[in-house]
């Protein structure tokens, strides 16, 4: 076994890794950009090197730097978890030339997995299951709509260079094959300048399954069952699960023993996943799916598997790089009960799932009821520049029905303040009827995206909390003077205060009369409540109201408050009245970078006349674009950027002119 | 220390019934700070809001930091007077927090006769300053008012503590350090033009705040210039043009926030002269005093029961506890803050007196502040204490609370009569806060006394001529006198008139106490030079 190992990789999977080798003794180097160099990860290490700056590019991927840190502090092996270096044959390469282990497969297998259609390829010969299709060169309009009949419809026809949509298309009836033929022809022609088409067998309810593997240099290879990762948003994995619901144990074996297949045709060493796509639109069937692709790394949602099988697949990562046997045969290995992994991020789910940044001032993750990996800590900085994931959410318990229970339980004991985070949204995933019900397919998040998404009305007890919050009566009493003890305290009348919150977008001002005792009334819109604080500690409040009882969260934060209730986060801002939007007459003249990124498209010079809510501007980051509309009715009085720059986040990118100014 | 052990039950008869009678005398005066929380009324009231204005007590809480406490003065002021036209004399003063610091708050109430000063007005505001100024606390005036109330010039104009002393003190406290912060949030006429003026830094409302010498009426008449009253002296003008005014806020609660930011850049520290502790609760409820004090004055009691649900604790390290028991002397804390408490316990003799100016020495060397529980009928008379020398004695202490530097707070807490005010600082041994019990009294004498008094010079008078007054006449020559002590000795006429800070509910004896003292703790504890004590 490894002595000294270094993890090439930062965040949660980096923790990950050591908590591992920490118990089996292993020290560990970890590595980080500028960015990084108070992270967890780095904290958590034996010893820690600066490998570059905060773009990726310049650190973690930074082959030869990482390797001059092997040197220089020893490491035997890396460990590059998911992503960055973690399926890069050339690096693996370089570290086998420099004496250097790498946990992970060879070169070689990387590269067999590596092209999509080779892989298939190398699947189809091996006898592993792919969608059917015709990928030929054989372009003659009659042979292709023979190979759709012998699919069976529906069929989708892609342009064979194509992507984003263009140049495919649907055919569900064999009589409309040959005009769709022609349309994607031309417009593959047309974008790509590549008329060619393949035939794919259209799914019309698939599921995403997928087999957990490991190989050994011993020519030995199991696997550990499946993980259903049907739950999906444009292509990320939202909430996964093992094993896979209503999975028939012919279909678990079929799918077990094809992916071992898979594994043993390219010599596979260490942890793989085969990603299947199951058609599902008569249930799940032993023929009915197909090889997708093989991930030659460990995969983020590894710990489903850890949790229904007992094994820890770090562990068995590191044996077998280390050139042991794997550590058990296919008849030792057994799973009992169900887990759920659910990824919580830092993303605006309502709009548009925009990722978002910002420090995490207040963190309460659900480590009691769940197992928690994560790489960040309360106070620590979600950056522009890597994958905003705060946390895996993960439970595990003797039903589904059970751990699902637990996941949500989990979600909604989750408490993040700071910046927003989908939470809500993996909550109300867990609430849904059909995922409770095992019901899943990649389309299910798309066709209930609305109601998921919703966020419920702010309730009037958190708007009163908040209320409390904010005008500093909750606190318990800091200080010894009578003038910071005695809160709201007057002589012969309750005192009235006026907490001024944002709520939506929206200003309320709270009256609040302290009626001594910690009983307070609160003025609220539908009326005036009264409201007892039970006992506060930390942020946490156990309040009573008209006999019912119940206990809340606020954060304190930089932009405001967040109330935590009910299992749910209303954030509220709480207006300075001296701040500079407010100089500026209030916010909504303006239109301000929500996160560092590029102005991709420039809509609007100054003079237009726009509308509330039209598109303006579209700002690439985290390599999505989103689009910034207009926040009123107006006319655009200057433009501050240009298309092709790089803005930071918060800044001014236009400003409407003042609605006097418009009038006139 | 020594912890204090109540030997009285909340559960007997006694208990309830003094209660009873306490609560009584409270709702009085609940009923009359309803009045003055209403302030010139609904329909005044209404119109002020559609003015787009905010309440003048909303503007006082919302210029507070969140949470902070209020410690309202003179709150009753003008109660009853002037037919009922000024509920809490048109204005509220108060000390609280503002950005993390205590200061001074005079708000006009422009729903009270649009906020004109009355007499009582003008005495109300100059008390205010006094305290500000005793107790270095800076000054936030939120101005909303006509000026004099013309009717009642005579009262208001030209006496050394009439209008002028506003900005007299006004000066004199910048002089000190002590920042004058004006917010103009309504008319500033005349005379009252000056309170933005004298300011260190002024904040003006855009289009409400006017500030001018002579309004555009009076200025028609003089010269026949017609011109609206923001032209005159509207927060453009003053703030653009003729730099009467420092800030231009969008509306009251922009202006608001720019007080607090003049307040939070005043570079001050609260620096505590005296050893502070953790601050702990009486291990006696202060609730249970309604309970402990007897409704009657006459009822002797222990005023150890008090001091017991007043300070820290309930600890109380007592001074000459087996002399001169009539008044009882001691060291305790109160929320933290070291006090030497000076307490009757019944009449006052020589070597009580004598005790009270040792133990006010004792607290004056070593800068401890005083509270004085004050229930005094006053010093023994007859023979036998004239010929002690009881003036003289009586002396020794009125001069020690005369001339101590260190701060004073006076709680009343029974009777208030004779000598027996001076010795046990009443208002005019400048206290830093005189407070009030709803059961108390102040007069001279009890009025049995004085009209026992009035009735004997009187028959003399009548026999010396040799005429007879028959025990009916006697009575009905008494009742109007003992009347008339009653009703001006009762508390909501001393507090109408200002001779106090305030009436409290006695169940808040220890939070009055303990903000009270926190705000004095704001001035430096000077060494003290005493006068001569007569031997």
């Amino acid at each position: 076994m490894f002595k000294k190992i270094l993890i090439a990789n930062r965040g949660e999977i980096a923790c990950r890794v050591m908590a591992t080798a920490r118990d089996l003794g292993i020290k560990t180097v970890a590595v980080y950009s500028d960015a990084d160099a108070g992270a967890k990860h780095v904290a958590m290490a034996d010893e820690a090197y600066r490998i570059g700056p905060a773009p990726v590019a310049e650190s973690y991927l930074k082959t030869d730097r990482i390797i001059e840190v092997c040197r220089q502090s020893g490491a035997e092996a890396v460990h590059p978890g998911y992503g960055f270096l973690s399926e890069n044959p050339d690096f693996v390469e370089a570290l086998e030339q420099a004496g250097i282990a790498f946990i992970g497969p060879s070169a070689k297998s990387i590269r067999a997995m590596g092209l999509k259609d080779a892989a298939k390829a190398l699947m189809v010969e091996a006898g592993v299951p792919v969608v059917p299709g015709y990928h030929g060169d054989n372009q003659d309009p009659a042979f292709l709509k023979n190979e759709a009949d012998k699919i069976g419809y529906p069929v989708l026809i892609k342009a064979r260079a194509g992507g984003g949509g263009k140049g495919m298309r649907r055919v569900d009836d064999p009589k409309d094959f040959a005009d769709a033929l022609k349309g994607a022809q031309r417009e593959g022609e047309a974008s790509f300048g590549d008329g060619r088409v393949l035939i794919e067998k259209y799914l019309t309810k698939p599921r995403h399954i997928e087999i957990q593997v490991f190989g050994d240099s011993h020519g030995n290879a199991v696997h550990l069952f499946e993980r259903d990762c049907s739950l999906q948003r444009r292509h990320q994995k939202v909430i996964e699960e093992a094993p896979a619901p209503g999975m028939p144990e012919d279909m678990r074996k079929a799918m077990g023993d094809a992916a071992v297949k898979a594994a043993k045709a390219i010599d596979y060493s260490g942890a793989g996943t085969i990603e299947f796509i199951a058609d599902v639109s008569e249930g799940l069937k032993s023929d009915r799916f197909y090889f997708m692709e093989m991930n030659t790394r460990l995969q983020v949602e590894h710990p489903v598997t850890e949790m229904i099988t007992g094994e820890d697949l770090v562990e068995w990562q590191l044996r077998v790089a280390s050139g042991e046997k794997l550590p058990k045969k296919q008849d030792e290995l057994s799973f009992s009960g169900w887990a759920f992994e659910a990824r919580l991020y830092a993303e605006d789910a309502p709009k548009g799932f925009l990722p978002a940044i910002g420090t995490l001032e207040h963190l309460s993750l659900p480590e009691a009821s769940a197992r928690v990996d994560s790489g960040v800590r309360s106070g620590d900085e979600i950056t522009p520049f890597y994958d905003p994931m705060i946390a895996k959410v993960i439970v595990h318990g003797p039903t589904r029905e059970a751990a699902l229970g637990k996941l949500l339980a989990s979600l909604e004991a989750t408490e993040v303040a700071g910046c927003v985070t989908n939470a809500g949204f993996l909550a109300a995933l867990c609430r849904h009827e059909g995922f409770a019900k095992g019901d899943v397919d990649t389309g299910l998040i798309d066709r209930d995206l609305e109601s998921l998404i919703e966020e419920p009305a702010m309730p009037e007890d958190a708007v009163a909390l908040a209320a409390l919050t904010a005008l500093g009566l909750t606190k318990p009493a800091t200080g010894n003077d009578p003038f910071e003890t005695l809160a709201g305290w007057r002589i012969w009348s309750a005192s009235r205060q006026f907490a001024l919150l944002e709520i939506g977008g929206e200003r309320h001002d709270v009256e609040v009369h302290a009626l001594g005792n910690r009983r307070f009334q609160v003025h609220l819109e539908t009326g005036a409540r009264d409201y007892k604080l039970i006992e506060v500690a930390a942020g946490a409040i156990t309040y009573d109201c008209g006999g019912h009882r119940a206990r809340a969260v606020v954060a304190d934060g930089k932009k405001g408050l967040t109330v935590f209730l009910g299992g749910h986060a209303y954030p509220v801002g709480l207006p300075d009245a001296l701040s500079a939007d407010e100089e500026a007459g209030g916010a909504g003249d303006q239109l301000i970078a929500p996160m560092p990124g590029l102005v991709k498209v420039l809509s609007a010079k100054a003079g237009d006349t726009v509308t509330k809510d039209q598109p303006l501007l579209i700002l690439e980051a985290m390599k999505m674009e989103h689009t910034l509309k207009a926040p009123r009715d107006g006319v655009i009085g200057e433009v501050l950027v240009a298309e092709g720059e790089q803005v930071t986040d918060g800044t001014i990118l236009l400003a409407l002119a003042e609605k006097s100014d418009a009038a006139a | 220390m020594s912890i204090l052990k109540s030997s009285l039950s909340p559960k007997s008869e006694q208990f309830t019934a003094n209660r009873a009678a306490h609560e009584a005398a409270m709702d009085a005066v609940k009923a009359a700070a309803r009045t003055a929380l209403d302030g010139g009324g609904e329909s005044a009231r209404q119109r002020h809001v559609s003015r787009g204005k905010i309440l003048p007590r909303e503007r006082v809480s919302r210029l507070l930091d969140p949470g902070s406490p209020f410690l309202e003065v003179g709150m009753l002021a003008a109660h009853e007077m002037y037919d009922g036209a000024a509920p809490a004399a048109g204005m509220i003063a108060g000390i609280g927090r503002v950005e993390g610091q205590e200061v001074m708050i005079l708000a006009n109430d422009a729903t009270v006769k649009g906020g004109t000063y009355y007499p009582m007005s003008v005495k109300k505001h100059l008390r205010a300053q006094e305290i500000a100024q005793d107790n270095n606390l800076p000054c936030i005036y939120l101005v909303d008012s006509g000026g004099a109330n013309l009717p009642n010039q005579d009262e208001v104009f030209p006496d050394r503590d009439h209008f002028g002393r506003i900005f007299y003190n006004q000066a004199n406290m910048s002089a000190k350090g002590i920042a004058q912060i004006a917010v103009v949030m309504g008319s500033c006429t005349a005379g009252g033009a000056y309170v933005p003026a004298m300011s260190d830094e002024t904040i003006i409302v855009k289009n409400q705040g006017t500030i001018f010498l002579a309004g555009p009426p009076l200025v028609k008449a003089a010269t026949g210039e017609e011109v609206t009253a923001e032209d005159l002296g509207g927060g453009d003008v003053h703030t653009r043009l003729s730099g009467v005014a420092d800030h231009l806020a969008r509306d009251d609660a922009h202006a608001l926030a720019l007080a607090r930011r003049a307040i939070a850049s005043l570079n001050r520290t609260k620096i505590s002269s005296v050893a502070l502790q953790a601050p702990e609760d009486p291990l006696y409820d202060p609730e249970e005093i309604l309970g402990v004090v007897p409704a009657d004055l006459k009822t002797p009691y222990d005023i150890r029961e008090v001091i017991a649900r007043t300070v820290d604790g309930s600890r109380f390290d007592e001074f000459k506890a087996r002399y001169g028991t009539t008044l009882v002397c001691g060291f305790a804390h109160i929320h933290g803050m070291p006090v030497g408490i000076i307490a009757n316990n019944g009449v006052l003799f020589s070597e009580s007196a004598i005790k009270g100016a040792h133990f006010v020495e004792l607290c004056s060397q070593r800068k401890v502040p005083l509270v004085f529980l004050q229930n005094i009928t006053g010093f023994m008379v007859g023979r036998k204490y004239e010929s002690g020398g009881i003036a003289k004695d009586g002396a020794k202490l009125v001069t020690a609370v005369a001339t101590t530097s260190v701060p004073k707070i006076t709680m009343l807490v029974g009777g208030s009569f004779g000598a027996g005010n001076y010795g046990m600082c009443g208002r005019a041994y400048s206290p830093r806060f005189l407070w009030t019990w709803p059961n108390s009294r102040i007069s001279v004498m009890g009025g049995e006394q004085a009209a026992g008094v009035l009735a004997t010079v009187r028959r003399d008078g009548i026999e010396r001529k040799g005429g007879s007054w028959s025990a009916d006449e006697e009575q009905a020559f008494k009742q109007p006198i003992i009347n008339q002590f009653e009703e001006q000795g009762h508390p909501l006429y001393a507090t109408a008139r200002l001779w106090d800070d305030g009436i409290v509910d006695p169940r808040k004896t220890r939070d009055i106490l303990g903000l009270s003292l926190s705000a004095a703790l704001n001035a430096p504890i000077d060494d003290t030079r005493f006068g001569l004590f007569r031997m």
